[in-house]
């Protein structure tokens, strides 16, 4: 029962503090499921936000899903994700409800800049954790390298970067192994 | 009540089939706003403002905003609260449940060869993914395109402010490797008002 707690008082924490959608909350899923909880590896981390990219649904949510349900199966998954979806309701709600001008007050446009500027530096900082433990070859620079220009230089949805990627791995994977003369 | 009905159902609906994140939530919103008078389109524009500029999954504020307008127009500020609950918790319902399964499936499968070397091609495809992220949300945070396109002065193009903050910033991610994350945000937020950026 405490773990549960600690699951959604966690996810809270994240979802609470998640501006800019799910590629924002991979910082703070970093530094508190990884690092601090041990709850996950960051390979894990990586297999979740891939997974997350073709099921449906917001990315934040699935992660959350993933890592209570690795915890403790479905009554995990259910405290985690009610924990990253919490604070945004409430804080929708009082918008809502009582400052429907909320936009235009100019405080909030300013420290929305600055927190943009933070959440570059913090993904920043996220990609290279990402790039020590998921880039260990030529073939996986060379993917990265693909799915980068990909994203950068078209609007066209994610799944694609990732069905084909499934299938460089799996092409990759049995290339290596046939070369390995049998290892396996 | 007929109404809440069918905020229930069209929000399960936008959870069951937007693939790929928040953003793929937005235009079924705009399909909602064509067939029910509870949602118009001009709503639509200041809920994606409204989202962007609060925490949280950007899917979510714009289930529980949506919910909380449809519930206002019927039941006051009472039904609106409710409204936003149930719009939001429609919405993450169906991949809570996919996700359950998928994670089942996982589990099973994890000593395959053929799922851990489809997974061997995903981590750096993923990283390639947040890298491009990455690269937009620096983009919009320290570079001033707009500016750039209407004055034609290469200089304009840099938000020299915002590139200061950002610099200091990641040093002092690199240097204390532990910190929250809370730390680097709450601050960037006091700068942003104090030097009006």
């Amino acid at each position: 029962m405490k773990q549960l707690f600690q699951l959604f008082l966690v996810f809270a924490r994240i979802g609470g503090f998640t501006f800019g959608g799910g590629y924002a909350m991979l910082p703070m899923i970093q530094n508190e499921i990884v690092e601090r909880k041990k709850w996950a590896t960051e390979e894990e981390i990586m297999n979740y936000y891939a997974v997350g990219q073709c099921t449906p649904g917001v990315i934040a949510v699935n992660t959350a899903t993933f890592v209570g349900s690795k915890l403790r199966g479905i009554p995990g998954a259910i405290f985690a994700t009610l924990g990253v979806i919490t604070p945004s309701v409430i804080i929708i709600t009082i918008i809502a409800a009582l400052i429907r001008n909320f936009l235009e007050y100019e405080a909030v446009g300013h420290a929305l800049a600055g927190i943009n500027v933070a959440v570059a530096a913090l993904i920043l900082n996220a990609v290279i954790t990402l790039w020590k433990k998921g880039i260990k070859n030529i073939f996986g620079f060379l993917v990265f390298l693909a799915s980068l220009a990909y994203s950068v230089l078209t609007d066209w949805s994610p799944i694609f970067v990732v069905i084909a990627a499934i299938a460089f791995g799996i092409t990759y994977g049995s290339v290596k192994s046939r070369k390995g003369g049998g290892k396996e | 009540m007929i109404n809440y009905l069918y905020l229930v159902a069209e929000f399960f609906k936008t959870g069951l089939f937007a693939v790929g994140g928040g953003l793929a939530t937005i235009p079924f919103f705009y399909d909602i706003a064509s067939r029910y008078d509870w949602l118009d389109v001009s709503t639509i524009s200041d809920m994606i403002a409204v989202s962007e500029s609060t925490p949280g999954p950007i899917g979510v504020n714009m289930a529980t905003y949506c919910g909380y307008n449809m519930g206002h127009s019927i039941g006051g500020v009472a039904g609106g609260i409710f409204g936003g609950i149930i719009a939001t918790l429609a919405l993450v319902l169906p991949s809570v449940i996919i996700v359950l399964i998928v994670a089942r499936f996982l589990e099973k499968f994890k000593n395959s060869t053929l799922v851990n070397n489809a997974f061997e091609g995903l981590r750096p495809a993923v990283c390639g993914l947040i890298a491009a992220a990455c690269f937009d949300v620096f983009k919009n945070a320290c570079l001033n395109l707009e500016l750039y396109k209407s004055s034609k002065d290469i200089a304009a193009v840099f938000d020299i402010k915002a590139l200061v903050l950002f610099a200091i910033l990641f040093v002092l991610m690199r240097l204390f490797k532990k910190l929250h994350p809370i730390f680097i945000i709450i601050p960037a937020a006091a700068v942003g008002i104090v030097l009006k950026m």
